[in-house]
């Protein structure tokens, strides 16, 4: 029974996903999500009782979806500066396939803190996600492959950098594909954070 | 008459630490009561040291003060030689605090291969192998006088003690530091905003504070039956364990942002699952001074 909650919960955070990257998060309502799936509107709220808490939702489902495969990375018997290679394909190409996640997560996420502000203090909401992160820089400073340096200096230059060629790519500037990047990348943000 | 049981405290390489420790046992009259020391290095005993090195002298338990090395003598005598000789006919052998246990302080000392009696540091040291079902581990910079002497009256009275993987009873260090710590709030809600010997604030993110991974019932025996030193507002420097003394006692090392030293049996994912969470709160009752207005 759960399962089948828990099912339906994510067909619909797919499917606002695709709404708001289509149409805008303001310009997105409930109804039309419900409609979009041929749902009433008032089911839909057995799922999600408002629409903020159906963002927040989003957002931890984004960060479980993109902790997970971190784990995986982090998990692996790796350099620090392959683990670092495989963060970025990851990302890159989480940006191709499911672009409306990553599109969420710049656009809709980190610009519009106001509607997150009661449900995901902090970090709350993207913990999953921020947690593999960290394990990653810890894991190389404590092997001598990454220097000691603050936390969100060093997050602020990976996330930072990654996000905003995804940004670029949306934008339609970059000329090339993001996979072609993924070598220079790997190499400038090692080369910024290797202890080297 | 009741028997008082016989007790000699043999000092290796030591401060004498311990000793001082123990002279602060708030019941001592009543020890000495019950326990007589044939000899120790700083009370007046029956016997003289030389007096013990060359005869048998009845014994019932052999307290090790100081770590041990074969070239430090004692009377003339290799210590090595006169535990040997007296772990024979002794009921049970006590390591007297952190040195006599697994090296501690004067690991560094300059003589030939220091450490404790079975222990130098973690690793496990052959010499008295044979000793080991007798021993039982206090170790402790110094160790709390009240460990001592009821392991002593636990010896006494037959009470078989559970011991831990460094044979130190679990009564006393089964707990970490942390359990009875009056900042354990502090340690929840992950503020530290500490100044050294105030009230207010956890010193385990930035000060330095061994407690969520030292063994001990500082917190639970006081000392002097007043005071912890986490209480007091200064970090536990885990004096009770292997790896003690470590360096920077002051402060917390870290790798980005993350301590090194975890609390015991805490994964690195859930630590920082669970500082996420508590992060993300501030509680303003807890960044301010206790009893400032
Ligand atoms: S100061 Fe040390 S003992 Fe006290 S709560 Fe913090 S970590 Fe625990
Ligand atoms: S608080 Fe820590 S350093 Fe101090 S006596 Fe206890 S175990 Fe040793």
């Amino acid at each position: 029974m759960l399962d089948k909650k828990q099912l339906k919960k994510e067909q619909i955070i797919e499917c606002a996903l695709e709404l708001f990257a289509s149409r805008g998060f303001y310009s997105t309502t409930i109804p039309d999500i419900a409609k979009s799936l041929k749902m009433s509107v008032g089911n839909m709220y057995n799922y999600f009782k408002s629409k903020d808490i159906l963002a927040s939702e989003i957002i931890k489902y984004i960060s479980v979806y993109l902790g997970k495969k971190l784990r995986e990375i982090n998990e692996e018997d790796i350099s620090t500066k392959e683990k670092t290679r495989k963060i970025v394909e990851m990302y890159f190409k989480t940006a191709s396939v499911k672009p409306e996640m990553i599109d969420y997560f710049l656009r809709i996420y980190l610009s519009n803190r106001e509607v997150f502000r009661d449900t995901c203090e902090g970090m709350l909401c993207v913990n999953e996600f921020v947690t593999e992160i960290m394990i990653y820089f810890e894991e190389g400073v404590r092997c001598g492959d990454l220097r000691e340096q603050d936390f969100f200096s060093a997050f602020g230059l990976f996330m930072g950098y990654l996000g905003g060629m995804v940004f670029l790519k949306g934008e339609d500037i970059l000329p090339k594909d993001l996979n072609e990047y993924v070598e220079d990348i790997t190499y400038n943000i090692y080369k910024a954070l290797s202890s080297q | 008459m009741k028997t008082k049981m016989k007790v000699l405290w043999l000092s290796a390489i030591s401060c004498n630490g311990n000793t001082h420790s123990f002279f602060n046992y708030s019941q001592m009259e009543q020890f000495l009561e019950d326990f007589e020391f044939i000899y120790h290095p700083v009370i007046d005993s029956k016997y003289l040291l030389q007096d013990i090195v060359s005869q048998d002298i009845e014994c019932d338990v052999l307290l090790i003060e100081g770590a041990i090395s074969k070239e430090f003598k004692r009377a003339d005598l290799s210590i090595v030689d006169i535990i040997q000789r007296y772990s024979k006919r002794v009921k049970k052998i006590v390591t007297v605090g952190t040195c006599a246990t697994f090296g501690g302080i004067f690991r560094e000392s300059g003589y030939e291969k220091t450490s404790g009696l079975h222990f130098d540091q973690e690793k496990r040291v052959d010499t008295f192998k044979s000793l080991l079902d007798k021993t039982i581990s206090l170790s402790g910079c110094p160790v709390h006088p009240e460990v001592l002497v009821n392991t002593l009256y636990a010896i006494k009275k037959d009470i078989t003690l559970k011991v831990d993987e460094f044979l130190r009873p679990k009564e006393f260090y089964a707990y970490t530091v942390h359990n009875g710590c009056t900042r354990n709030e502090y340690f929840e809600y992950k503020v530290d905003n500490h100044n050294f010997g105030e009230l207010e604030g956890c010193m385990f993110y930035d000060h330095g504070c061994q407690a969520p991974f030292t063994h001990g019932s500082c917190n639970k025996i006081l000392w002097n039956e007043v005071n912890s030193k986490t209480r007091a507002g200064l970090p536990c420097m885990g004096c009770t364990e292997p790896s003690f003394p470590r360096q920077n006692l002051f402060s917390t090392k870290k790798n980005m942002a993350i301590p090194e030293h975890l609390p015991v049996g805490v994964n690195k994912r859930v630590y920082l699952t669970l500082a996420g969470i508590t992060k993300a709160f501030k509680i303003d009752r807890l960044e301010k001074k206790l009893f400032d207005d």
